[in-house]
């Protein structure tokens, strides 16, 4: 296919902007050469989009079980609800008696998000997970600093968790320590116990883990935390497992990013936008960033950490996540919750028979399975089954994470699957795992059926062609 | 999978080969190579760099998963092996021939195993995993 710039021809052009009706004011320092943009109509434009875009996959496309991401579908309304033009049309800096209507889908949300998590605060502010993570890092900083405790500059992290998870707290200035999960992939108690000291600030978790299992021990993880003056920070990638069912706050956090894109909804992929909202408990709602949408001012406004984006974060998202949350209502919540782990146990069911589960054990939203002993008997990994799922039509779960497990395929369907799609994609599956009985080369250089064959992923990160040059 | 009888081992599965009592090889071990996968990137120090035996001196990625190199030696980088960044594939078909720097002036080492104690600890964390 054709890039925009091979498409580009000299004098082609769109005009879509009016002509210019104010005085023309240039800055003293204008370029003396043109860029070199492609120039093409809007005709040709529009195609080329629409072209990429046929190349793609997403939820629109079809089944896209990949697990951590929570790739449901987005409902159509919620779109439609973010193009009303009291929404769309607006400019921060407006009077605020000119944007009511926004104030309160501000504060309908944070209400909602602060009751769905068990927080007593929240920032809509952070536009994406680890974004939040790093908001949440920065705010129990704060906290200690604001006590005097200074000693406390470390953060423990399981080694199942998200890799954002130790970066935002190395962003944040924190000192990682990596404990290793227990037989049963949960926390391992005493490996927590011996970390939890006086230097500790706090631990990173996310319940359900990344295996998809739901830690019975968790009450004990956040005294524990806690008896040391350490605070429990909540990674919200797994809400969707339990939302409305269990909060958070209830099983002993104090601070929690929530993914919009996840959990609520929102365009996931492709530059989302995402949104990462945080909440907290009460102790450290002074340390959130300023720009809250609040009935009254907050004291200690100077303890705040500050803006970590302009404004209110990704508005539009926030107005298509809120109309999740009005679609669904107080049921409609737990539903999801429900179904997405019935969907996830149904699927983990068939598809055990075939690939061995790598914690055998009802799961929650998701479910990792562990490709080691396939890999050892037919040299065919993880890679190539998830190449190979897509010329069976399915877009390939979440592959070598949580890195705990070696050959790691993490399959989470959500809610929003038929149950007839769950059996086709179990279907796709089992045409792999057939090819895998009887062929196994032909997996080694699968996908044969999609734009481009297997790239060669060595070359691709060591020479990566991405500029383009015109004369050549 | 094999490991050398000639070198010595650490449980963050780095090799290293002792050329005089201070001075010697470093490398990750062929168990290492086999788990991460096909490697993609080499991140390596620069000659006359400090390295400090329990920590990175370097990294490593794959098409899976991006690693940290630990140096088992306290001591100073005297040359580089600079082909692996280049081809960072020699690491996944000579994982002992593919060393990653020498290091003179060796003033510490951390805890080190022979060829058979480090297959047994691989054993171990394979049936844990």
């Amino acid at each position: 296919m054709e890039l925009i710039f091979e498409k580009s021809m000299e004098g082609r052009q769109q005009s879509i902007l009016p002509a210019c009706d104010v005085p023309i004011y240039l800055p003293s320092q204008t370029r003396e050469t043109l860029p070199k943009l492609p120039q093409l109509t809007e005709n040709e434009l529009s195609r080329h989009y629409t072209a990429l875009a046929k190349r793609t996959f997403g939820v629109n496309d079809g089944f896209y079980p990949l697990g951590s991401c929570t790739m449901k579908y987005n409902p159509k309304i919620n779109d439609e609800m973010a193009s009303l033009p009291g929404f769309a049309s607006i400019h921060p800096l407006q009077p605020a008696h000119t944007v009511e209507g926004c104030l309160e889908v501000m504060t309908l949300a944070q209400q909602f998000l602060a009751e769905i998590t068990g927080m007593d605060g929240v920032t809509l502010q952070p536009a994406a997970g680890a974004h939040g993570e790093f908001t949440g890092m920065m705010l129990i900083k704060a906290y200690h600093e604001s006590r005097g405790d200074d000693k406390r500059k470390k953060i423990i992290v399981p080694d199942s968790a998200h890799g954002t998870n130790p970066a935002s707290a190395t962003m944040a200035g924190f000192e990682v320590v990596n404990i290793p999960s227990a037989g049963d992939g949960c926390v391992d108690l005493d490996a927590l116990r011996r970390v939890c000291q006086d230097d500790t600030a706090g631990l990173m978790l996310t319940n359900p883990n990344t295996l998809g299992l739901f830690d019975p021990h968790i009450l004990e993880i956040t005294r524990i935390v806690h008896d040391a003056g350490g605070i429990c920070y909540y990674d919200g990638a797994n809400l969707n497992a339990i939302m409305g069912i269990v909060r958070p706050g209830d099983m002993g956090f104090d601070c929690v990013h929530v993914n919009l894109h996840k959990s609520f909804s929102t365009p996931h992929g492709g530059g989302g936008p995402g949104s990462g909202p945080v909440g907290c408990k009460a102790f450290l709602q002074p340390f959130l960033p300023n720009s809250i949408v609040e009935q009254e001012k907050r004291a200690n406004q100077d303890l705040s950490i500050g803006k970590v984006r302009s404004f209110y974060g990704n508005f539009l998202v926030i107005v298509r996540a809120l109309t999740y949350m009005l679609t669904l209502g107080r049921e409609g919540i737990p539903a999801v919750a429900y179904h997405a782990v019935l969907h996830a146990n149904y699927m983990m069911a068939q598809l055990k028979e075939m690939f061995p589960v790598a914690y055998d054990r009802p799961c929650m939203h998701e479910f990792v399975l562990d490709l080691s002993s396939i890999k050892q008997k037919t040299g065919v990994s993880a890679l190539d089954v998830a190449k190979g799922l897509q010329d069976v039509g399915i877009h390939p779960p979440t592959m070598y994470f949580p890195l705990i497990v070696q050959e790691a395929l993490m399959v989470e369907p959500t809610e929003t699957e038929s149950k007839e799609t769950m059996d086709e994609a179990v279907e796709a599956f089992k045409k792999v795992y057939e090819t895998i009985q009887k062929e196994p080369h032909l997996l080694r250089q699968a996908p044969y059926k999609g734009v481009i064959s297997r790239p060669d992923e060595v070359t691709a990160a060591r020479k990566p062609r991405i500029h383009y040059f015109y004369d050549k | 999978m094999h490991y050398p009888e000639q070198l010595k081992y650490v449980k963050t599965h780095e090799w290293i080969r002792f050329l005089d009592e201070t001075t010697a090889q470093i490398g990750i071990t062929d168990y290492a190579q086999d788990t991460l996968g096909d490697l993609v990137f080499v991140n390596l120090p620069e000659e006359g760099d400090e390295v400090t035996a329990g920590e990175a001196f370097g990294d490593v990625e794959s098409v899976k998963a991006a690693s940290d190199v630990i140096s088992p030696v306290s001591g100073r980088v005297k040359s580089v092996n600079i082909e692996l960044a280049d081809n960072p594939g020699a690491i996944n078909e000579d994982a002992y021939g593919a060393w990653f720097i020498t290091v003179d002036n060796i003033t510490d080492t951390d805890e080190l195993f022979d060829a058979e104690a480090y297959a047994a600890l691989v054993e171990e964390e394979k049936s844990r995993t």
